[in-house]
């Protein structure tokens, strides 16, 4: 919704800031508040980031010739399978290692805000087991279709290699993401407090196929699906929703699923719970009642204030954060800026995300980048100016459906703060003169 | 006659002739020899299944696979296998196999899950959810130690001493109170637990309808905005059993 800057960057002169260039407007108003005191200390903001008081001293990084500039670098074979510069060892997942008693039912988080576009690199998805990750040799790996179907089936990874397939980009969000922050402001970064999600192309074959070559029985409304690891995790997934768009996965971004993400086999449940997308998946079993497992019982049920709780809360709604700035990714520089975020829904497609710097007073519709796909991240910008003034930044996205975001304070009306799951209250970074960024709760 | 033979190979053989330089794997004769009589309409059917033939693909399951794999048990008892055991025999095994984790009591040590108390806390501000205050069904129990407990040893004991556990879980949580009572196949749908009337399915779409299809406000939407909170970042009680938790 915002138009680019009329003025390059570059050619920023004192007070040719958008505010007060004629040209600017059509779109000043909206812009004018949103970037507040930018406009005033527009002088400031030329020689903000470079000491100009100073004679300028020429950069040796240009006048000496460098090593890299001088000596061979490693040849081709050096790196069989590519691993990112040395100098991003910081872009790592990260755990809280006082979540949970055991690493092997634990979750790491993704690191978001230092992530650009929409497609999480493989190595940096979140993970989330409940028996560790098992370490399956594919030709050792079967699946097994049986229960209310016509004739049980199994399968083995080369069968399902020979069926038809298809690739889908989705998010999968754990339904405990951000569920440390229903009673308030925890812990300090977007990877901790929003990092249980990833986006990732997925290869794999309908799920309808499957069942469609065991052959369903009328009576068949829900499938349980289980996992080959420790844990034999179990959910109870309706036939609707198997039968629209689930995929048995074996691929993630081109290449052979991680073991952390379910090697060699998993289940893609769009727009649902991470929880139901089973790993390792080795048997579905068709019958006519849900199992009531576990993991759809004692875990993944939503209690509220009344005591009593919701169940099969399946659908992830409406969310976003902004990734730049956060406690992890402060501002570094007055002046020019880009304000980077991430929205999704559960529910289709994001179509609008709303962007506030000043906790919720003012709102303007932030950029939309790249592709909007169905129940997959959006990758959203906002381009501004800042002075050094606090800010308390914000985002709210709206979906399809038409759902627009909720605070935190409206969800705990409706929900207490012993849901656990489900959290996609707006979130706010209070960003301070110095740039440094602390996740906060206004009012 | 013999040239009309002659000359139908001939076609079929163009028809392999171009889905091989297609760069095409011929699936199935199938197609191809019922297309040779109609060779204009081939291409690319010539190779495709029709949208609802079966793929062909897996083979069928033997019921002694089905059988070892076959471990759920659903709250209408399905899926339990013949067998029993007693609070008292469930206690000793609880104390070998369990009690490290859970404590002897099923009251969780450190940070491992708690399994017995905490009935009447649902509405309380830290709500204990157990099997006895919280779960719904008794066949998750059984279900769930069949297959994941104990944690490191899965699938590792038998049917009855699972039924024996799962006695003594029922036991801690009060809702047995005799150490003699033996629990089965044959009376486990029998035992109900006191929080199965407390669940209803998602309605977020009618009770959180008011979320839909509002214009939010975009300009001058509040007066004042106040920080009331603040994250009280990795140092926030790591041992203590209130400080949030993942499980």
């Amino acid at each position: 919704m915002t138009s680019p800057r009329n003025t390059p960057p570059g050619n920023t002169a004192p007070g040719n800031t958008a505010g007060t260039a004629p040209a600017a407007e059509a779109g000043a108003l909206s812009r004018r508040r949103f970037l507040g005191a930018a406009t005033a200390a527009g002088a400031g903001l030329a020689g903000a980031g470079l000491a100009r008081a100073e004679a300028p001293k020429p950069d040796p990084l240009i006048t000496e010739v460098q090593d890299w500039n001088r000596y061979l670098g490693e040849g081709v074979d050096k790196r069989p399978y590519g691993t990112p510069s040395r100098f991003e060892k910081h872009v790592v997942r990260r755990e809280v290692s006082w979540l949970t008693a055991a690493p092997e039912s634990s979750v790491n988080f993704t690191p978001l805000h230092e992530l650009d576009g929409i497609i999480t690199p493989s190595g940096l998805c979140f993970e989330r087991h409940h028996g560790g990750i098992a370490d399956i040799d594919p030709a050792n790996h079967r699946l097994m279709i049986h229960g209310l179907v016509d004739k049980p089936l199994v399968f083995t990874m080369e069968d399902l290699r020979r069926m038809p397939r298809q690739s889908h980009v989705h998010f999968l969000e754990c339904a405990a993401n951000s569920g440390m922050e229903w009673r308030g402001a925890q812990l300090n970064g977007c990877q901790f407090t929003h990092g249980m999600v990833h986006n990732l192309m997925y290869t794999g074959v309908p799920l309808k196929l499957l069942l469609a070559e065991a052959g369903l029985k009328p009576n068949a409304k829900w499938l349980m699906l289980e996992g080959a690891d420790s844990s034999g995790m179990n959910r109870s997934l309706p036939v609707e929703k198997a039968l629209d768009d689930v995929l048995i996965a074996f691929a993630m971004n081109g290449e052979a699923l991680r073991p952390e993400q379910g090697y060699p086999l998993r289940a893609v449940v769009p727009g649902w719970e991470g929880n139901i997308w089973v790993k390792w998946l080795r048997r579905i079993e068709a019958g006519d009642m849900p199992w009531q497992a576990r993991e759809e019982t004692s875990k993944y049920t939503d209690l509220l204030a009344d005591g009593r709780s919701r169940r099969f809360t399946f659908i992830m709604d409406a969310k976003s954060v902004v990734t730049n700035p956060s406690p992890q990714a402060p501002l570094r520089h007055k002046g020019r800026n880009v304000l980077s975020g991430l929205a999704w829904s559960g529910r289709g497609t994001i179509k609008r995300v709303d962007v506030t710097i000043d906790g919720g007073r003012n709102w303007q519709a932030a950029r939309i980048d790249g592709p909007v796909l169905d129940k997959s991240l959006t990758r959203f910008y906002v381009d501004f100016d800042w002075a050094g003034q606090e800010l308390l930044v914000q985002s709210r996205a709206i979906d399809s459906t038409g759902y627009v975001q909720p605070t935190k304070d409206e969800l705990r009306k409706v929900r207490g703060v012993n849901s656990i799951y489900h959290n996609n209250g707006i979130q706010t970074w209070q960003v301070r003169p110095n740039g440094e960024t602390e996740n906060v709760e206004i009012g | 006659m013999s040239r009309s033979v002659d000359s139908r190979l001939r076609r079929r053989l163009s028809v392999l002739a171009l889905t091989a330089c297609a760069g095409l794997t011929v699936l199935s004769v199938g197609p191809l020899v019922a297309q040779s009589q109609k060779p204009v309409a081939a291409k690319p059917a010539a190779i495709a299944p029709g949208p609802h033939a079966k793929l062909g693909l897996g083979r069928p399951a033997l019921p002694e696979e089905i059988r070892a794999w076959d471990i759920d048990v659903r709250p209408d008892g399905q899926g339990l296998p013949p067998g029993k055991g007693t609070v008292r025999q469930g206690d000793e095994i609880f104390q070998t196999q369990c009690a490290s984790c859970h404590g002897e009591f099923g009251q969780g040590n450190a940070r491992w899950p708690v399994l017995a108390g905490g009935q009447g806390t649902l509405k309380a501000d830290r709500p204990e959810k157990t099997i006895g205050s919280f779960w719904s069904d008794l066949s998750t129990v059984y279900d769930y130690i069949r297959r994941a407990m104990p944690f490191g040893n899965a699938q590792s004991l038998s049917a009855d001493e699972i039924y024996a556990v799962t006695a003594y879980l029922l036991y801690l949580n009060d809702i047995v109170k005799d150490e003699d009572f033996e629990l089965s196949d044959k009376n486990f749908s029998s035992v109900k637990l006191p929080n199965a009337g407390a669940f209803y399915e998602d309605d977020r779409e009618t009770s959180e309808k008011a979320f839909w299809g509002k214009e939010p406000c975009m300009t001058n939407c509040k007066a004042e905005v106040k920080v009331t909170g603040r994250a009280a970042v990795l140092d926030v009680t790591p041992d203590s059993k209130s400080a949030p938790k993942v499980d």
